[in-house]
C-alpha cells in the first residue's frame, strides 16, 4: 500500500513535469496555427520548420555555441581544477570564492554585466560576444564537477608514477586526467545543456542580428508562436530521448 | 563518441561558409510587419541579402540602435522617435536622388512635423489606435474610451503595454492632448488608470499577443493598433473595430537610416523597393495597416478606400492627434506614473 | 551570419594570452620538472577577471555614477522613491503648487517585496512538494532512482520559454483546461493572468532544481542508519524525522539556494503567464536597461538586487558550513 502510495505520488509529479510537453508535442501535428484549436492531424509544421531559414539559422547558433563553449569550458575547467587542487589553502580558497561567485549571482544579474562590459569597450555584440558568455558561465560549473574527483583521488597514485620514473607530464595525461575523466563528462554534459537552454544571460549578450532558439521564441513568443517551433522542440525531445535510452541500454549491458 | 564529436565539430566549423553574402542591408523592424516574400523578390531583383531583425517597442528600438552602433542599415520607428532620433542626430539624410519612388506619398503624410524638412524619412505604414471588440461579448455602442472603464466588462479588457499608448488614449478620453505638458492633467490620467486596474477591468497588459488572443476569444475589449485589428477581424468575423469620438492617436511609422549605417546605398535601394506601388500594395495587403502611398491605394482600389478600419475618413482624423517626442526629463514623469499603474495591486 | 565582432585590439589580447599560456606550458614541460600545476588555473583566472569581476565592477560604477560618470547617490534614492526624478522635474515645473502632485514612488520596493515573497512561497512549494519526492526516489525498494533522474532530467531538455507558452494554451480562457471544462458543461475558470498562474510557471520551472540535490544527498546516506534506527526501536516516521531528515539538510539548503536565487529574478514568467498584471524584479531591471535606457539606475537595482542575494546566501550557508550539498551533477 505503503508503496503504491509512493509511486502514486511520484506519478503524479511527473504528470505535471509532463503535460506542457505533451501539449506542445501534440500541437506540432496539428494542421492550424491556433494553440487551442484541433484541426486535423498534419505534417505542415515540420515541413514548415525546414524552410524557415530564420529558424534553421537560430538552431545553428544554439548548437555551436553550445559546442563551442563546452569545448573551450571542459578545456579551461579542467585544467583550472587541477591547478585550483594543487594550490596552498588561501589561494585555493580565493578561487573557490571566484568560482563560487557566478552561481550566486543571479542570471538576469551575470547577463547585464556582460552587456555593460561589451557596452563600454565598444565590443559589437553578436555571435561572439553570446560564445564568450557562454563559456564564462559554462566554466564554473565544470570546475565543480571535476575537483570532487580530483579530491576523491588517492594522492599517493600520483606520486607513485613519478616514482616509477613517470615524467610530471605523463603522470599528468596518464593518471590524473584518467582518474577525473568522469567528473569531466559530466561538466562538459552540463555545460552543453545550460548553454543550449540559456535565454536570459544570451538576451542581453547578442544583437538582433545573431538570434539563438531562445531569444528567436522571446521575440516570436509575443505575437504567438509559430507551431514550427514546437516542430522542432518535439524534435530535439525525441533525438535526445533516443539517445539517452541508447546510452542506458549501453551502461546496462556494460554492468 | 569522438566520432560523433568531430563530426559535429566539422559541422560547425564549415557551416557559416553558406551563410557569407557579400552584399547586405541590416534591417530593424517590428515584429511581423512585411511580407517577407517581398523581401526575396528584392533579394532576388539586386542580390542584396536582407538580415532581418525585430525589435517589440519603439523604446526598445532607439536603445538597440544606440548600443549597436553599426548593427542596423534601415530601420522603421514611429513618428516621435524619428523625432527623437534627429534631435539626438542619430539619422543620416537620405539621398532622394536613389529613392525616386518616394515622391508616391499621400498628402496628408506629406512634410510631417516629426521632420518638416523631409530629409531623413518617407512613411513606411500609418494608422490609428482604437478598440478591437468582440461583438458576441459586448452589447453597448463602442464610440467612447468610457467603456474601458464600464465595470460590466471586468477582466475582459487588454490594454496596451506601452507608456505613450495607453496614457495617451486615457488623456484623450479626459479630454487633454495627448501630448500634454500639464502635470495635473497627467496626474488624472495616472489616476483613471489606476482606477481601471482597481475594479480589476483589466485582465493584461499585452503588445503583440492580443491580436491572436481576441482571434481565440479570451476578452471583450482590447486596445489595439487599426492593422492588428483588420488582421483579426480578417480572421474572426465576430470582431470589429472602432476609433472612439473623443479621439486617438494617429502615427506613422517611417523607413530612416542610422548614421552609423553600413550600408547606406542598399538600405536607400531598399526604400525604393519598398515605395514601388505593387510592392507597397503586397506589403498593405499583408500588414493590414493603412498605405501611405498614393500609387498602391489606386492598385487597391475600392477595397482599400471604402474600408473604414484601413483608410480612415478624415473627420475622424481631425480629431486625432499624432504623437510628439517629449524630452527625457519631463518624459521622466509619464514613465514613473506608468510605473505606478502596472504596480497596483 | 557568423560576426566574429570583436575589435583588432580584442584578437591581439586574446591571442597574445593564449600564445603566452602554451609557451609557458611548452617551456615547463622542456624542463621536464613538470609544470607548476598550480599554474593551470591561470587562464581561468584571467578569464575570470574579465568576464566576471570587471563586469560586476562595472554594475558598480554605474550605480554610484550619473549620465555624465560624476559620482552620485541618487541611483540608490531612486531605488527609494521611484518618482525621485519625476519629483523634481515638477517642483521644477510648478514650483509651490507642484508640491500637491508630489509624492514618494514606492514602485522599487514593493517590486522587491512582492518578488521575494512570490521566491519564498515557490520556493516553500517546492519544497514541499520535492521533498517526498527525492525521498521515494532515493527508496532502494522502489529501485527508480536512476530512472526517475532521467525523467526529471529531460523536461529541462525543452526549451523553458516554449514550456512556459504550453502552459499558456493549457491555462487561458479559451485554453484546453477550459474547453474541457465547458465540454462537461462548467462554467470556465480564470486561471491565467494572476499571480497564482506566475507561481505555478516558477514551480514548473524550478521543481527540478530542489529534487535533485535532496536525492543526490539522499542517494548517498548510508543507508544503515535507518536500519540500525530500526533495529533500535524506532518506527518509519521517528526513523525519518530523527535520522534521514537532518541528514539530508544539506541537500535542502542546496536545494533552497538553486530554487529561491533564480525564482527572485524571474522575468519572462509573469509577463507571459500573469499578463503583466504583476511586475517582479527582474522585469523591473529589464525595463530599466531596456525600455528606459537607464542604466545606471538599473544597475543600482541589480547591486541591490546582488548583495540581498548574498546576504541571504550567507546566512543560509551558516546553515550548512562545509558545503556538502550536491549540485545537480
Amino acid at each position: 500500500m505503503m508503496k503504491f502510495l509512493k509511486r502514486f505520488y511520484l506519478g503524479i509529479i511527473l504528470v505535471f513535469l509532463y503535460v506542457p510537453i505533451g501539449v506542445l508535442i501534440v500541437q506540432s501535428f496539428n494542421a492550424g496555427k491556433s494553440r487551442a484549436k484541433w484541426e486535423g492531424f498534419s505534417f505542415r509544421w515540420y515541413v514548415e520548420l525546414f524552410q524557415d531559414t530564420r529558424i534553421m539559422n537560430a538552431l545553428y547558433v544554439t548548437v555551436s555555441i553550445a559546442l563551442l563553449a563546452m569545448i573551450f569550458a571542459t578545456i579551461l575547467g579542467t585544467l583550472a581544477a587541477i591547478g585550483i587542487y594543487s594550490m596552498k589553502k588561501r589561494p585555493q580558497a580565493l578561487m573557490m570564492t571566484l568560482t563560487n561567485l557566478p552561481n550566486t549571482m543571479p542570471d538576469i544579474v551575470t547577463g547585464i554585466s556582460l552587456m555593460l562590459l561589451f557596452l563600454f569597450t565598444k565590443v559589437e555584440r553578436g555571435y561572439m560576444t553570446m560564445l564568450l558568455a557562454h563559456i564564462t558561465f559554462d566554466v564554473p560549473y565544470v570546475i565543480l564537477s571535476v575537483l570532487p574527483k580530483l579530491k576523491q583521488m588517492n594522492k599517493h597514485t600520483y606520486e607513485a608514477a613519478l616514482d616509477l620514473g613517470a615524467t610530471p607530464t605523463y603522470a599528468l595525461t596518464h593518471v590524473i586526467i584518467p582518474e577525473c575523466k568522469q567528473g569531466i563528462i559530466t561538466g562538459a554534459m552540463l555545460a552543453f545543456t545550460l548553454s543550449l537552454d540559456d535565454f536570459t544571460i544570451s538576451y542581453f549578450t547578442t544583437s538582433p542580428l545573431v538570434q539563438n532558439l531562445s531569444t528567436l521564441i522571446y521575440s516570436a513568443a509575443r505575437k504567438g508562436i509559430e507551431p514550427s517551433l514546437n516542430a522542432l522542440s518535439a524534435l530535439m525531445f525525441i533525438s535526445l530521448l533516443v539517445l539517452l535510452l541508447i546510452v542506458n541500454r549501453r551502461t546496462a549491458e556494460n554492468n | 563518441m569522438k566520432k560523433i564529436l568531430s563530426v559535429l565539430l566539422l559541422l560547425v566549423l564549415l557551416l557559416p561558409a553558406y551563410a557569407l553574402a557579400d552584399e547586405v542591408v541590416n534591417v530593424f523592424n517590428w515584429e511581423d510587419y512585411i511580407d517577407e516574400a517581398v523581401l526575396e523578390q528584392f533579394t532576388a531583383e539586386t542580390g542584396i541579402k536582407v538580415n532581418y531583425m525585430n525589435f517589440t517597442t519603439v523604446e526598445d528600438m532607439i536603445v538597440q540602435v544606440e548600443a549597436n552602433p553599426g548593427a542596423f542599415d534601415l530601420c522603421f520607428p514611429s513618428d516621435y522617435i524619428i523625432e527623437r532620433m534627429i534631435k539626438k542626430d542619430m539619422l543620416a539624410e537620405i539621398n532622394f536622388d536613389n529613392v525616386p519612388n518616394a515622391n508616391q506619398t499621400i498628402p496628408y503624410l506629406q512634410n510631417p512635423a516629426y521632420d518638416p524638412d523631409n530629409k531623413y524619412s518617407v512613411p513606411y505604414l500609418w494608422g490609428t489606435v482604437g478598440i478591437l471588440y468582440n461583438t458576441t461579448k459586448v452589447d453597448d455602442p463602442v464610440t467612447s474610451w468610457d467603456i474601458l472603464w464600464n465595470p460590466k466588462y471586468a477582466s475582459n479588457v487588454f490594454m496596451l503595454d506601452s507608456i505613450r499608448d495607453s496614457m495617451g488614449i486615457t488623456l484623450k478620453h479626459l479630454g487633454f492632448s495627448l501630448n500634454t505638458h500639464d502635470i495635473p492633467s497627467i496626474m488624472a490620467a495616472k489616476q483613471k488608470l489606476i482606477e481601471q486596474k482597481q475594479s480589476g477591468i483589466v485582465k493584461a497588459y499585452q503588445v503583440d499577443e492580443t491580436k491572436d488572443k481576441m482571434v481565440a476569444g479570451e476578452a471583450a475589449l482590447a486596445v489595439v493598433w487599426s492593422g492588428d485589428a483588420q488582421y483579426a477581424i480578417d480572421l474572426n468575423a465576430d470582431l470589429a473595430y472602432a476609433v472612439p469620438e473623443e479621439g486617438s492617436n494617429v502615427w506613422v511609422d517611417g523607413m530612416v537610416i542610422p548614421k552609423d549605417a553600413k550600408n547606406k546605398e542598399n538600405a536607400e535601394k531598399l526604400i525604393d523597393f519598398l515605395c514601388r506601388p505593387e510592392i507597397a500594395k503586397a506589403n498593405c495587403e499583408y500588414v493590414r495597416y493603412a498605405c501611405p502611398n498614393a500609387g498602391a491605394i489606386e492598385l487597391m482600389g475600392e477595397v482599400y478606400t471604402s474600408n473604414p478600419v484601413q483608410n480612415a475618413p478624415e473627420e475622424l482624423l481631425n480629431k486625432c492627434e499624432f504623437f510628439h517626442d517629449i524630452e527625457p526629463a519631463f518624459l521622466s514623469i509619464y514613465e514613473a506614473m506608468w510605473m505606478e499603474v502596472k504596480n497596483t495591486k | 551570419m557568423l560576426d566574429l565582432s570583436l575589435p583588432w585590439w580584442g584578437w591581439l589580447l586574446m591571442g597574445a594570452g593564449l600564445v603566452g599560456f602554451i609557451a609557458m606550458l611548452v617551456v615547463s614541460i622542456r624542463r621536464n620538472q613538470g609544470v607548476k600545476r598550480s599554474l593551470f588555473a591561470s587562464p581561468y583566472t584571467l578569464w575570470m577577471i574579465i568576464f566576471t569581476v570587471l563586469p560586476v565592477i562595472l554594475i558598480g560604477y554605474y550605480a554610484f555614477t550619473d549620465m555624465n560618470g560624476n559620482f552620485t547617490l541618487d541611483n540608490f534614492r531612486n531605488f527609494w522613491d521611484s518618482n525621485y526624478e519625476s519629483n523634481k522635474v515638477i517642483m521644477q515645473a510648478m514650483g509651490e503648487a507642484g508640491a500637491a502632485y508630489v509624492s514618494r514612488g514606492t514602485v522599487n520596493v514593493d517590486t522587491l517585496v512582492y518578488s521575494l515573497w512570490m521566491a519564498f512561497k515557490c520556493t516553500a512549494i517546492c519544497l514541499i512538494a520535492g521533498y517526498p519526492a527525492a525521498l521515494f526516489m532515493a527508496d532502494r525498494n522502489m529501485k527508480l532512482g536512476p530512472t526517475l533522474v532521467v525523467l526529471f532530467i529531460i523536461p529541462m531538455w525543452m526549451n523553458f520559454l516554449l514550456r512556459t507558452i504550453a502552459w499558456m494554451s493549457l491555462l487561458e480562457d479559451s485554453g484546453l483546461i477550459n474547453s474541457f471544462l465547458r465540454k462537461l458543461g462548467f462554467d470556465g475558470v480564470q486561471l491565467m493572468y494572476n499571480s497564482n498562474a506566475v507561481l505555478l510557471g516558477m514551480v514548473y520551472n524550478f521543481l527540478p532544481f530542489m529534487v535533485f540535490p535532496i536525492y543526490t544527498v539522499l542517494n548517498k546516506m548510508d543507508f544503515r542508519l535507518s536500519e540500525a534506527a530500526a533495529d533500535l526501536g524506532c518506527n518509519s516516521w521517528q526513523t525519518l524525522y530523527k535520522v534521514v531528515m537532518p541528514l539530508s539538510i544539506p541537500g535542502v539548503i542546496s536545494g533552497i539556494t538553486m530554487v529561491f536565487m533564480p525564482s527572485v529574478t524571474t522575468f519572462f514568467i509573469p509577463r507571459m503567464l500573469g499578463g503583466g498584471n504583476t511586475m517582479m524584479f527582474g522585469d523591473l531591471i529589464e525595463s530599466k536597461f531596456l525600455v528606459e535606457g537607464n542604466w545606471n539606475v538599473g544597475s543600482a537595482l541589480s547591486l541591490i538586487m546582488m548583495v540581498l542575494i548574498l546576504i541571504s546566501l550567507s546566512i543560509l550557508r551558516k546553515a550548512d558550513p562545509n558545503g556538502e550539498g550536491g549540485g545537480i551533477a
